[in-house]
């Protein structure tokens, strides 16, 4: 079991060194470069190059990455090349935003999904099954930014309940923060619940085929016993890695709900630093993103793992 | 000057209250109705009122934004630092240079000399006393070795030397008779000698910093001892950032926050329509470019650059692109309020047969290759491809190439040679004309280098008397109406919007937000 772990571990770090290498020549191939970025129309060839001598571009990349990813194993993500401030804290403010509208979410939206999609899995074919279908489908396929609108307009515009602006500083008390990210946090319930429901609903009925849940039947278990005590523990793994997945999306792929509610996240953060070639920032909001995928994969990875008798009791 | 607009000057200044001037006006036969009516184009309506937050949702806010006065490029950075700092000069309400810390200011003959008397007794947050050597240090942020984005119209300027502790001196390489406009600009405000925390920026401005979080918000709280009578009337001012369009209008309609700009043209009818809203418009002299290297084929051709400029619909491009909120433009980058807006060119129409002629006189046939991009300002490919269609049916064929957004002011604009773009405008006609017309400025986007134009805007600049420098103001937006290489097909209006509770938010010729000042202007009524 520990060996597994280490071993899941290892692996993991070895895929974000890879990502590492990928983010930083990502970085590298965009078009353009920072001094231009951020003079825009205002560059003319002086200031061009007293900026480009001022952030040391143009010394070669390899050695820059070489840097970089020494300072990153010491904890140290450099500077920011647009303001001079230390990537970390300019990053962790961010970060911490972006994890409280996660787990705000997640919170909200796991054990819902898990429920709605038990109770359509109980009640298979009924009305509730279908119309539950049909609604988180819906969710899912219009555009995020669409469902933000929709949710200002008629929750925060028309009938005033949520403010539709989630400007959320480090002083706000956790009161006001729920208050305000109310919105934003509807938008990706609203957005993640469809997937899991129909996986966890997907995954209990394609075991409530099995000999063993005919057994139980027979037995004349009542339906709700059998989904939830025979037939779910063992659908669990494909629930878990779903589960680990819109999680991921909900730290990762929120960039456009924050821009919607005005919500300060690290992905607002790394697109401005995109357009304006911040290479330090990007790459450490590329590291945290791809090192957020990673350990939620390895944690449903070793979840499903858990769950399984068979894989727990290796012979 | 009449003693009655004196007396308005004064009261918009802050100078005198305004029972003051009903009273002078009165002495001067003019009636209550006609006196608030002036006070109204003023932008004084209502006497202002102490206190309150004021909150403003505002576009243009970037997490990579510093204080530092050198770095400002957009809205958000610009008006947190004229909140905090003043400078020199302050571009008036009608657009004309209006006494901030310059008390006064007198040019030589010549315009290359002038002399800028500092006012007394105006401290600093720190407690400091302004004097010369502050005014030294900030001007000289800009100069020489600056990646400052006022460096360009600050080359002109070969010395700044102190006189007295409240005189300074400038001299010029040639002669600028709109130097006070350049003092006006939003990057050369006034922080004490030596300063460099610019983390906290330390000014004269009506407020002190409080919080700033680059790209997101900025709260400035009252200064007790600002020296301007009449303004700096809030208790504190909180700038939300919104970048989004859609956010920004509607955290405007929810009331969550009380000003905004760069309303959305398009859906403006949504604000016009909600009872406790108004719209603040003003004529300025932002507008699109369609800019063509008149040294590069075809665009040498002077006939293709007629044929182009025929050929395009500014009428459309206006309805469609800004919902009419606008001007169509004649070719030459000044707007109508400027006081030395050539009214009597005649306009420039969309005349399929006219563009057709001057084609078939260019005997062109090969496609004109126009590179476009929503990098340029938005919409920018729409207007290329309206464009496209209305020159397609005089005969003229143009391809519109899409540039990727990325990299556009970097790759494309002063490399392609013919190009979509923008220019912000300049408050004072010299300057934009000497910023992107003069031969051999960095920033000449059409290649425009005509001696004799350059010897006409060194003579206006040179030039103290106001009618001798209108002809040659004149002459030159004639010469590039016919002949130059800027196809300028609309001036855009700045739009603010904001809730009725607002007051001494006005229209502003210069830039959005009251020109940047609304933080010192605004006030909000009990």
């Amino acid at each position: 079991m520990l060996k597994l772990i280490g071993q899941r571990l290892a692996l993991g770090l070895l895929t974000l060194l890879a990502a590492s290498v990928l983010i930083f020549a990502g970085t590298e191939v965009l078009p353009g470069d920072l001094a231009s970025a951020i003079l825009q129309n205002s560059a003319t060839p002086e200031n061009l190059a007293e900026i480009r001598k001022e952030l040391g571009l143009e010394r070669p990349a390899a050695v820059r990455y070489v840097e970089w990813l020494g300072g990153v194993v010491r904890g140290d993500f450099g500077h920011s090349l647009t303001n001079k401030r230390d990537v970390i804290d300019e990053l962790a403010p961010r970060l911490k935003n972006t994890v409280f509208l996660a787990a705000y979410a997640a919170l909200i939206a796991v054990p819902l999904a898990v429920i709605l999609g038990l109770l359509a899995a109980i009640w298979q074919g009924g009305v509730y099954d279908r119309s539950i279908n049909v609604f988180t489908l819906m969710t899912i396929s219009v555009p995020e930014y669409f469902l933000g609108y929709l949710l200002i307009k008629y929750i925060a515009v028309e009938l005033g309940w949520f403010p539709s602006l989630a400007n959320v500083s480090p002083q706000t008390p956790l009161g006001d923060r729920i208050f305000l990210t109310f919105l934003p946090m509807l938008n990706l319930v609203l957005v993640v619940v469809a997937h899991m429901m129909r996986l966890t609903r997907a995954s209990v009925l394609a075991i409530m085929a099995s000999p063993y849940i005919e057994m139980a039947i027979l037995k004349g278990l009542p339906k709700w016993r059998i989904v939830v005590q025979h037939a779910f523990p063992n659908a669990l793994a494909p629930v878990i890695n779903v589960i680990a997945l819109n999680l991921a999306y909900l730290i990762v792929g929120v960039v456009i709900v924050e821009n919607v509610f005005t919500y300060p996240g690290l992905g607002t953060l790394m697109v401005d630093r995109v357009s304006k070639h911040d290479v330090p920032m990007v790459q450490a909001c590329g590291l945290i993103f791809a090192a957020t995928f990673i350990l939620l994969n390895m944690i449903a990875d070793i979840g499903a793992i858990m769950s399984n008798p068979r894989l727990r009791h290796p012979r | 000057m009449t003693e009655l607009e004196y007396w308005t000057q004064q009261i918009t200044q802050g100078r005198i209250g305004r029972r003051d001037f009903m009273g002078r006006a009165a002495a001067l036969g003019v009636g209550t109705a006609l006196a608030s009516t002036l006070l109204a184009q003023a932008g004084m309506a209502d006497e202002p009122q102490k206190g309150g937050t004021l909150r403003l949702g505002m576009a243009g806010g970037s997490t990579t934004d510093s204080l530092d006065v050198t770095t400002y490029t957009d809205s958000v950075a610009l008006q947190v630092g004229f909140s905090l700092m003043n400078s020199l000069i302050e571009n008036g309400a009608d657009n004309k240079p209006v006494a901030k810390l310059a008390e006064s200011w007198e040019a030589k003959p010549g315009a290359a000399e002038w002399v800028f008397n500092l006012r007394k007794g105006v401290t600093f947050h720190n407690g400091k006393t302004l004097d010369a050597d502050d005014v030294v240090y900030s001007l000289n942020l800009h100069r020489g070795e600056s990646k400052s984005g006022a460096a360009g119209p600050m080359k002109s300027i070969t010395d700044i030397k102190k006189i007295d502790a409240n005189q300074i001196q400038v001299t010029l390489s040639s002669g600028d008779a709109d130097l006070p406009y350049v003092m006006s600009d939003y990057h050369l405000l006034i922080v004490p000698n030596g300063f460099k925390d610019w983390a906290k920026p330390i000014g004269t401005g009506a407020f002190m910093l409080e919080a700033w979080d680059p790209g997101v918000r900025a709260v400035v709280k009252h200064n007790p001892n600002f020296w301007m009578q009449g303004r700096g009337n809030l208790d504190a001012v909180e700038t939300t950032v919104i970048n989004d369009t859609n956010a920004r209008m509607n955290a405007l309609v929810t009331g969550q926050v009380d000003v905004i700009h760069r309303v959305d043209k398009k859906t403006i009818g949504l604000l016009k329509k909600a009872p406790n809203l108004e719209i603040v418009q003003a004529p300025g002299g932002w507008h699109t470019i369609l800019s063509m290297f008149t040294d590069t084929p075809p665009f040498d051709n002077a006939d293709v650059r007629l044929a182009l400029k025929y050929g395009i619909d500014r009428e459309k491009v206006l309805q469609a692109l800004f919902a009419g909120y606008g001007s169509v433009g004649n070719d030459h980058p000044i707007p109508r309020g400027d006081p030395f807006y050539n009214s009597e060119l005649p306009q420039t129409k969309y005349d399929p047969d006219k563009a057709a002629f001057h084609m078939k006189k260019a005997a062109g046939t090969a496609p004109i290759v126009l590179s476009a991009s929503d990098a340029a300002f938005g919409g920018a490919v729409d207007m290329a491809t309206l464009f496209q269609a209305t020159a397609a049916k005089a005969g003229v064929n143009i391809v519109v190439k899409k540039e990727p957004a990325d990299g556009f002011w970097n790759n494309v604009w002063l490399k392609a040679p013919f190009v979509t773009s923008y220019w912000a405008g300049r408050p004072a006609a010299t300057q934009m004309l000497g910023v992107a017309y003069k031969g051999g400025a960095d920033w000449n986007d059409t290649h425009w280098n005509r001696p004799e134009f350059d010897k006409l805007l060194a003579d206006a600049r040179a030039e103290l008397d106001e009618s001798k420098r209108k002809a040659y103001i004149w002459e030159m937006q004639k010469e590039l109406h016919e002949n130059g290489g800027a196809l300028i097909p609309v001036f855009s209006d700045w739009v603010d919007a904001h809730s009725n509770k607002v007051g001494g938010h006005t229209p502003h010729n210069g830039f959005d937000m009251d020109n940047g000042l609304v933080a010192e202007k605004a006030w909000l009524k009990a």
